[in-house]
């Protein structure tokens, strides 16, 4: 977001999941769409199969769409940077730029060309793994059609350089003028049903919702007025990686956290659970007792999506209203009712009927949500924002006749290879992820029989070469160690990895493979890199 | 049995479907055919969606750890007890010693209450969720 932010203006997938209906080049990055996304990935099935839609993947496992690709890039893990900026030298060199957009809706673009200038073919080839003749063809074929959207998910913000990844991919839509019309744009996929609304309505600690800023005084000052308070706090707060930081110093004594489990999604989650476990007091809300809730001091049962209304707000800008199913469970609350006891008893008085008169109030204080009101929601699909006024129609795609800040900013970034790579003691490169039959850390899935069918416990890809050298077959225990600790489990064999790459999940608390993966983080997002160097071995 | 439109509460394409109830549990999912996303189809962790909800290692009391122990609390313990140990900690350590984690996967107005919660009653900006995990 914090890339996206500082070349555009605005932090969000720029386009909408229909327009890729009539895309003609898909480019994706860092994404295993068909496992992570599946009806966002059978969209753009569809329009390659249906349409001729070229696709291009550059992912360093042959994922399935990467399998359906025109063509597929397996580049060096977190060599992102130069693949991207090696396609922009190829663009610019063969004249394919979109010379009118980028004079008259962008700037800094010397400067771009200033670094892009660096990155020859020869050397971005060297950097990736990648073949000159498959990098030019996929620079043509992404610059030359005249709607190319670019998609990708954490394979891509996961990363020390995650905001550069980003930006670089901006700078790459900018230079071919594939911002600001339909079925093209930057599109970051997310990963959960509201990581999008959650940060629409300000559960960061830097903004308010819609993005309003803690430190700007006329902004403290509407919501001072807004909450009938005066004496808001405008000092930017910490992210959730510092506040672990700030845990281990003592300078956070007690934490709070609602439907989360950082305890088995942090990176290096064994240093997370040390911390969590040291606070003087920690609160949980959840609806299960996940691993973070059993170091908890406090935990408060919540009621499930089914048993409450509310809106969610999806990976395309799209608010939508879920309603109330089934009857909340005995013995539990939704969560904003437990908000408004814990606060009330807190000397803050909050009381709201029902989540309609929460959205009345986020109307009222968020310009981008003003015209998303309940009745509207509850006779449609849904409204994208920005929505400024109960007339407007919402938002299908973003930056249409210019940037939300004024010129798009061409932000040149250098190649820097990742913190942690192979050695001799650790030859080997971990990343991780999802598989398809699983969510995140398991909390809901692993309690779904036909889910637990598939993919009921934790593995290692790797390579059939990497397999024989080290005596495996399929299925052998490895033991897998990192400079953070040590797992085993049982390996995959299979050719959609490269040599020297392995890939795990986190899916499985008994086998967590964060116990092992870097806690380095993106200066600018605090996003951690997550991959990291192992060794294997025989057990 | 009544059939109820939510949104599916995984990944963030933002799918709907229709929810099957029958004697105040969850018992089936039917997808939508007309919404704009998921037209009619959904992956296999939406079309089980409803089963996690029914699962009986639900939590159904608040708890409290005392000493080793935990045991069974009623809300109203529970919330005192939150309560007084965070208006403490932020009385003997200054509002920053707190720190509150919002949740990706609940709804907007929960979000907002969450973070309101943060600065407006506990009066700091310590406020987050996952989203970069």
């Amino acid at each position: 977001m914090a890339g996206l932010a500082a070349t555009f203006g605005s932090g969000a997938m720029t386009n909408s999941i229909g327009e890729m209906e009539d895309a003609e080049v898909f480019f994706v990055i860092g994404s295993n769409t068909t496992e992570q996304h599946p009806l966002i990935a059978s969209r753009m099935i569809r329009a390659v199969r249906e349409k001729n839609a070229k696709l291009i993947v550059a992912d360093p496992r042959d994922t399935k769409i990467a399998k359906l690709a025109t063509i597929h890039m397996s580049h060096t893990i977190g060599s992102d940077v130069a693949l991207l900026n090696g396609l922009m030298h190829i663009i610019i060199k063969e004249g394919w730029e979109a010379s009118e957009y980028i004079k008259t809706r962008t700037e800094n673009f010397e400067k771009l060309k200033e670094v892009l200038e660096r990155y020859t073919p020869e050397r971005v080839s060297e950097i990736t793994g990648i073949d000159k003749a498959v990098l030019r063809s996929a620079a043509e074929i992404y610059a030359k059609s005249k709607k190319s959207m670019i998609l990708y998910a954490m394979g891509i913000t996961q990363h020390v350089a995650g905001t550069d990844n980003v930006k670089s991919c901006a700078n790459l839509a900018m230079l071919t003028g594939h911002v600001g019309s339909p079925s093209t744009g930057v599109n970051p996929l997310r990963g959960q049903s509201n990581v999008q609304g959650a940060c629409d309505m300000g559960a960061l600690p830097n903004v308010y919702s819609g993005y309003q800023p803690v430190t700007d005084q006329r902004i403290k000052g509407l919501f001072e007025e807004a909450w009938g308070v005066n004496d808001l706090s405008d000092k930017a707060g910490l992210t959730l990686t510092d506040m672990m930081d700030a845990g281990q110093r003592g300078d956070i004594k007690a934490m709070y956290i609602m439907g989360e489990n950082p305890a088995m999604s942090d990176p290096d989650s064994k240093h997370a659970r040390k911390v969590l476990r040291n606070l003087d007091f920690l609160v949980v809300q959840d609806i299960f007792l996940t691993e973070t809730a059993k170091l908890a001091n406090v935990v408060l049962p919540a009621s499930s999506f089914a048993e409450k209304m509310g809106t969610y707000t999806n990976t395309e800008r799209r608010v939508q209203l879920s309603r109330q199913a089934i009857p909340v469970l005995d013995g539990t609350m939704p969560d904003w009712q437990i908000i408004c006891k814990v606060s009330s008893k807190a000397g803050y008085p909050m009381s709201y009927d029902s989540p309609v008169d929460i959205l009345d109030e986020i109307n009222r204080v968020t310009p981008s949500y003003r015209g998303i009101t309940f009745d509207r929601l509850n006779n449609s699909w849904g409204l994208q924002w920005p929505c400024p006024d109960e007339k407007h129609d919402g938002t299908p795609f973003l930056h249409k006749d210019k940037f939300a800040r004024g010129l798009g900013f061409f932000d040149a970034r250098e190649y820097a290879p990742p913190p942690e790579v192979p050695d001799e003691e650790f030859p080997f490169q971990l990343i991780t992820g999802r598989v398809g039959f699983q969510f995140h850390t398991g909390t809901m899935t692993r309690k779904v029989s036909i889910l637990e069918r598939e993919e009921p416990k934790a593995f290692l890809e790797m390579n059939p070469k990497d397999a024989r050298r080290l005596k495996l077959i399929n299925g052998s225990k490895v033991a897998i160690e990192s400079r953070r600790g040590e797992l085993y489990m049982p390996v995959k064999i299979t050719n959609d990895i490269p040599e020297k790459v392995v890939f795990s999940t986190f899916h499985y608390s008994d086998n967590n493979i964060n116990d092992l993966t870097i806690n380095a983080v993106d200066p600018v997002a605090k996003i951690p890199e997550f991959s990291c160097a192992v060794s294997i071995r025989r057990v | 049995m009544s059939q109820t439109l939510v949104v599916c509460p995984y990944c963030g394409c933002g799918c709907s479907f229709y929810i099957e109830e029958k004697d105040g549990r969850a018992v089936g999912v039917t997808p939508s055919t007309d919404h704009p996303v998921s037209r009619g189809s959904l992956c296999v962790k939406g079309w089980r969606a409803y089963e996690f909800i029914n699962h009986p290692e639900r939590l159904r009391s608040p708890m409290i750890r005392d000493g080793g122990l935990v045991r069974e609390a009623t809300w109203e313990e529970a919330t005192d007890l939150i309560v007084e140990n965070l208006l403490d900690i932020k009385e003997k350590h200054g509002n920053d010693a707190l720190a509150f984690l919002s949740s990706a996967k609940l709804t907007n107005e929960e979000n907002y209450l969450f973070m309101k919660m943060a600065r407006a009653t506990f009066k700091t900006n310590n406020v987050d969720h996952c989203a970069r995990l």
